[in-house]
């Protein structure tokens, strides 16, 4: 794996005393679909706009495609591509004209076939005259990502790409998010939807209050940290545990009504030794009347370590 | 230190597209400013004032009329064409690209001072309807009025990235520049003015600017060329500077 960025100790401390970014070490490899997840002000957006020069970092060094951001830093941002949280364009502008001066802006030579080519992909090829005031929300989220295009960079940022559209335009921008990838570009995305990291990031960082709780394959956090929860329904209410389930992480719970189970990893060994578990049951004959399996998602995952930090924090 | 031709090229089109936009208002309002100004001082009070070393009374404000419309107007667009991407949150489209402050400069400045040349050329090509007048030194003048143009352009940049509201951002050409400008020597000699009001009004800096280009219209003036020309490469020089600062620091542009 090539890394195309690499961020070491970068720190971003406010002059009211506000530390946005704490010691932050990042490599984000070429190809790869990256997540930063976090709640609100853990420091996403000022990790983004340090990389791509909207933010002065107070400590820290950063490389891209091999380039210092600090002396190099119009090589380096010659190849990225940023397309922010806000919807900021000017609304005035036609589409096709506002993409083409991105491009421009970016040093390069007009290139309309380029052009035409990001509109038709984003579905903006026939509102190419229209002016940009005129499109729906989610246009205009279209628009920016094809001025962020237009100079055909290698690494894109997408701060919350899919922040307030309608779950059809979310489901639309994986797919487009996905067709970048095919296409070579490195994606680094930040969102609040958790699902939408599970659904396309090959990894995964965790940022709170500045700091990187932890960065790894979106299948090896899973892995690492995913759960399976059984809840079974019994017919008959139990004293105790039959002797033949002691081998497996399971109690009695609701006044021996249900038998719950809590154990396994995100790779599907928690639903193996549920299946496991019923049959005991059946050997054992006990009969239970239902079954509630639920895998941990990413979104638990996440909400775990956070809250983990908090308390960490706290003591 | 490297310049991206293209990346300037981009952002000066840009802004001239922009006057473009709205150029009915930008033509239509100098035209009927200047004709106004000649109806009422020229053709007006005009005729019952002498003549001015030599040169007549409505020819004699011309170069004040123009540099208070080149002033105003100047540091308006060019303070708008950067503080308008800092209010609606595009600025982070030029912070993140591979630009610099010399394509920046180049862009917004250059654009903007080519606004103001269009401007003068309208002004002039107006005041020909109501006055006869002949520039003594063209080169010169033309000359001139860049260099004002420029220096006025980067100050506007300036303006535009300092004000944080609208207020702001028409608080300096409106209470500032106007009155500096009507009180600079636009409508009169310094030398019709009483003592010591004579001495005060050398204090004012616009008074180099009019007279400056006066200078360049009929070869005479109020005070010497040459402090009027050194005095506007200072001021352009000091704006060069601070501007550099501000990309140095990224006061106000980065966070």
């Amino acid at each position: 794996m090539t890394a195309i960025l690499e961020i070491s100790g970068l720190t971003k401390r406010y002059a009211s005393g506000l530390v946005a970014l704490d010691d932050v070490d990042l490599t984000i490899n070429k190809g790869e679909i990256f997540a930063l997840l976090g709640p609100n002000g853990a420091g996403k957006t000022t990790l983004i706009g340090a990389v791509c020069g909207l933010v002065r970092p107070t400590a820290g060094i950063m490389r891209a495609f091999g380039h210092d951001m600090a002396t190099d830093w119009r090589r380096a941002r010659a190849r990225i591509g940023l397309v922010p949280q806000e919807l900021s364009t000017d609304m005035f502008e036609p589409v096709e004209r506002a993409v083409a001066y991105s491009r421009g802006l970016f040093g390069l030579a007009p290139n309309p076939a380029h052009i035409e080519q990001v509109l038709r992909s984003l579905s903006l090829w026939e509102k190419r005259k229209d002016r940009i005031m005129t499109l729906s929300g989610g246009m205009k989220r279209r628009v920016l990502i094809a001025k962020a295009l237009a100079h055909e960079p290698d690494l894109l940022f997408l701060d919350e790409p899919t922040a307030g559209v309608d779950v059809e335009l979310r489901r639309d921008m994986w797919r487009l998010i996905g067709a970048m990838r095919e296409r070579g570009v490195t994606i680094i995305l930040t969102t609040h939807y958790i699902e939408e990291a599970e659904e396309m990031a090959d990894r995964v960082g965790i940022i709170r209050k500045g700091r990187i709780l932890m960065v790894d394959d979106k299948a090896a956090m899973m892995k690492r940290l995913g759960r399976t929860e059984a809840v079974i329904t019994l017919a008959q209410p139990l004293a105790e545990l039959p002797a033949a389930l002691a081998a497996l992480t399971v109690s009695l719970e609701n006044g021996g009504t249900s038998i719950c189970y809590r154990g396994g990893d995100g790779t599907g060994k928690g639903k193996a030794e549920v299946a496991e578990l019923t049959k005991a049951l059946v050997r054992a004959g006990i009969d239970y009347t239902g079954i509630d399996i639920h895998d941990s998602s990413l979104e638990d995952i996440f909400v775990d370590l956070v809250e983990e930090q908090e308390v960490e924090g706290a003591a | 230190m490297s310049f991206n031709a293209r990346s300037a090229w981009s952002i000066y089109t840009r802004e001239l597209m922009r006057f473009l936009r709205t150029a009915f208002q930008s033509v239509l309002s100098p035209v009927l400013t200047t004709s106004l100004y000649f109806i009422v001082f020229g053709a007006a009070i005009g005729g019952r004032m002498p003549d001015l070393g030599g040169v007549d009374y409505a020819a004699f404000i011309i170069p004040g009329l123009l540099m208070l419309t080149l002033l105003g107007e100047t540091t308006s667009n060019s303070s708008f064409g950067i503080y308008m991407p800092r209010f609606t949150g595009t600025i982070y489209e030029l912070l993140s690209a591979p630009v610099g402050v010399a394509e920046t400069l180049v862009g917004f400045v250059g654009a903007a001072a080519t606004k103001s040349l269009i401007l003068a050329a309208i002004i002039l090509t107006t005041a020909m309807l109501f006055v006869d007048y002949t520039i003594v030194h063209p080169f010169w003048a033309l000359l001139y009025i860049m260099l004002v143009a420029s220096a006025f352009s980067l100050f506007g940049f300036i303006l535009g990235i300092w004000a944080d509201n609208f207020e702001k951002l028409g608080i300096i050409p409106m209470l500032i520049l106007t009155p500096l400008t009507f009180l600079g020597g636009t409508f009169y000699s310094i030398d019709m003015l009483p003592s010591p009001w004579d001495k005060i009004a050398l204090a004012n800096p616009i008074v180099y600017l009019v007279n400056g280009l006066r200078w360049t219209f009929y070869g005479q003036s109020d005070v010497s060329i040459g402090v009027s020309l050194g005095l506007t490469l200072g001021f352009l020089a000091v704006c060069v500077a601070i501007i550099a600062y501000i990309f140095r620091t990224g006061w106000r542009l980065r966070a």
